[in-house]
């Protein structure tokens, strides 16, 4: 069973291209976006104006605002046209060239609006920022590239075990291949063993081959051990693929199958800190990330990728992975049913 | 002597040389009976028959001997015992609609079932007995009906299975896949092994079946060889012959007659006095069709419905 499931894996070219080129072109997407000195975050609208490209020496503005990275300046020629695509949210922030009292607009509805707002207020006061001083970083900078990617690692094993696990093993049952089997002296467990065993196999060479291909770009700095990192994953994507037994345990429903994967997966994309932190976030948000196992994965991986911890520092997570995974495949096995 | 329990079943089961044993199965889903309470033995080498129309309870009767669906109530005993652990490494089992793993070739597919089992066959043996040879590297879901039916026979070969469970085995298919289906079946008749056979088709089962049993609603209406079933309710043999031919009054004749599509079909378990009288008359046999009574006319007869309606 398990070499069968292997085989009918890497004969799916279209899947198995997917399931490499999918993490490779996040990882490379947000590599090139945020190494990009071309960045924007803010949008600033500037009237009147006769271009909409606007060369900086040529906008009467404080010249610290100008200067600021990560705000593109648009010209329009009237107040009319700016002031539209203000209320549409299409720039955040407007304000009028030449004005000698700095005549600006803003939606009070809009966060990055009154970041803008903010930036100008303090440029109209050149002698300010020398009220403070900047500090450098100590010790090895964790680039954004090296926070992120674990984290796309990670979800990518996520969507592989739910899916290649939970929503093939209920595909099979609606397509009599699980009766088949069932007439045979193959009993659930050892069948339910394969499909785990099969998908670790997949997850394990999808991200062995993913890292290689994505290091030769990126160059990622590991702070901790190779090792650590293979072990660590590898339980998180043991205790993956558990979940995915037990949505697998019951069903014949495809579509009902696919909107329980994207009831658990997404949730646990967005607060297992995948994208960004939830430092600062409500408790009860952070309590709901700790259910999830990515989150304890995540938080293991990037402890011995970014700040070089051992296993020993992040036994807690290991443990509670290795938890979640025999829960797991407890309520799986007990809850499978060939039919039904 | 011995009687009743799991000795007096051995002894009769023994005596009798019986591989497998229903009696009084039941099987209800929510408020549908459908099983009603049947009983059959079927021994060992024979090739037993359940015919019967759609919806009869054929294959639900089949899925709770090979252990797929639990009865309501019932007993099932091979061997003359309870079915144990060992039952599904001994019997082959051929699924009426079923889906395989995808991706794999047919030699591939043969090799993964074969892992599953303690004792197995060999797959050159197999492929060569289903002819299957030719396309053994072709993937399972890139072949035609019959190429399919095919494999999944092998596979329940697969294990060198004492027992059979065909579930219609040629349902969809054409009348030489159909044919060559049936010779593959006797192939496997002749090494001696047991084959219990669902089949909504009566030459089918009158071709393969050394008994059958014929169920209708759930239940078994009548049971015994073709030959005796033929014998027992369908006795009459048809003379069909075309209407014109015929030039004096069948009416003052002894025998039953009616006219079908304008032809005349007379009814007799005489055929010698009856060919007698026509040829007395001066009819012209010359178009003369003689049908011997087959088990669709014992299911007509018993149900008083065709077996396709």
């Amino acid at each position: 069973m398990f070499h069968a499931r292997n085989l009918e894996f890497f004969r799916d070219w279209s899947a198995l291209g997917w399931t490499f080129l999918f993490p490779f072109l996040i990882v490379a997407g947000f590599g090139i976006i945020f190494g990009s000195k071309d960045y924007t975050e803010y949008k600033v609208g500037v009237f009147p104006s006769q271009h909409e490209i606007i060369q900086y020496e040529n906008i009467d503005l404080p010249s610290s605002f100008k200067q600021t990275r990560y705000i593109k300046f648009i010209g329009f020629k009237s107040f009319e046209e700016s002031i539209e695509k203000l209320k549409h949210h299409k720039i955040d922030f407007l304000v009028k060239a030449g004005s000698k009292s700095h005549e600006y607009w803003v939606s009070d509805s809009s966060p990055k609006g009154y970041i803008v707002e903010r930036l100008f207020k303090g440029s109209l006061f050149p002698d300010a920022p020398n009220l403070s001083e900047k500090k450098e970083i100590k010790g090895n900078e964790i680039r954004y590239i090296d926070w992120l990617f674990p984290g796309i690692l990670a979800m990518n094993m996520m969507f592989s075990a739910l899916w290649g696990v939970g929503y093939v093993v209920v595909r099979y049952r609606k397509m009599g291949v699980l009766k088949r089997l069932n007439a045979t002296p193959l009993t659930a467990f050892e069948y339910l063993s394969s499909q785990v065993l099969s998908r670790i196999f997949i997850l394990m060479f999808t991200l062995v081959v993913v890292w290689v291909a994505c290091n030769l770009v990126f160059k990622f700095r590991v702070a901790g051990s190779y090792f650590d990192l293979f072990v660590i994953f590898f339980v998180g994507g043991m205790c993956l693929s558990a979940y995915g037994l037990v949505i697998a345990a019951r069903g014949f429903s495809e579509e009902f199958t696919s909107g329980v994967v994207n009831f658990i997966s997404w949730p646990m994309m967005f607060l297992s800190e995948v994208w960004f932190s939830l430092e600062g976030s409500p408790r009860w948000i952070k309590l709901i990330a700790k259910l999830f196992p990515l989150t304890h994965m995540l938080t293991a991986v990037r402890r011995v990728m970014n700040d070089g911890a051992k296993l020993s520092d992040v036994s807690m997570e290991i443990a509670i992975l290795i938890i979640m995974t025999i829960i797991s495949i407890i309520v799986g096995a007990a809850l499978f049913s060939w039919n039904k | 002597m011995i009687k009743g329990g799991v000795k007096g079943d051995l002894f009769e089961s023994y005596i009798m040389n019986y591989l497998l044993e229903i009696k009084n199965l039941v099987k209800i889903y929510k408020e549908v009976v459908a099983v009603d309470g049947i009983s059959f033995s079927v021994s060992e080498g024979a090739c037993f028959g359940l015919i019967g129309p759609n919806g009869a309870g054929k294959t639900t009767t089949i899925e709770v001997i090979e252990d797929i669906v639990p009865p309501t109530s019932g007993e099932i005993l091979y061997k003359g015992k309870p079915r144990s652990s060992s039952f599904k490494q001994e019997v082959g089992i051929q699924f009426q609609q079923t889906a395989l793993l995808s991706s794999l070739t047919l030699r591939e597919t043969l090799k993964i079932f074969k892992y599953l089992y303690n004792k197995s066959a060999d797959i050159e043996e197999i492929l060569d007995i289903c002819n299957l040879s030719e396309i053994q590297k072709r993937m399972n879901d890139r072949i035609s009906g019959g190429q399919k039916q095919r494999l999944m026979l092998a596979l329940s070969m697969i294990n060198q299975p004492k027992l059979m469970f065909l579930d219609e085995p040629s349902t969809g298919l054409d009348p030489q896949a159909r044919r060559n289906l049936w010779s593959i079946i006797r192939k496997i008749k002749e090494e001696g092994k047991t084959i219990v056979l669902t089949t909504h088709y009566m030459e089918e089962a009158q071709r393969l079946c050394d008994e059958v049993a014929i169920m209708d609603n759930g239940k078994i209406i009548a049971q015994g060889t073709p030959g005796q079933l033929i014998k027992k309710y369908c006795q009459d043999i048809s003379i069909i012959l075309p209407k014109n031919s015929i030039r004096f009054s069948l009416s003052k004749s002894p025998f039953r007659f009616r006219e079908i599509n304008g032809n005349i079909e007379i009814r007799t378990s005489d055929i010698n006095s009856c060919l007698n009288l026509l040829i007395s008359e001066g009819t012209d046999l010359t178009e003369l069709v003689v049908r011997s009574p087959n088990l669709e006319n014992v299911f007509l007869n018993l149900t008083g419905k065709q077996l396709r309606d």
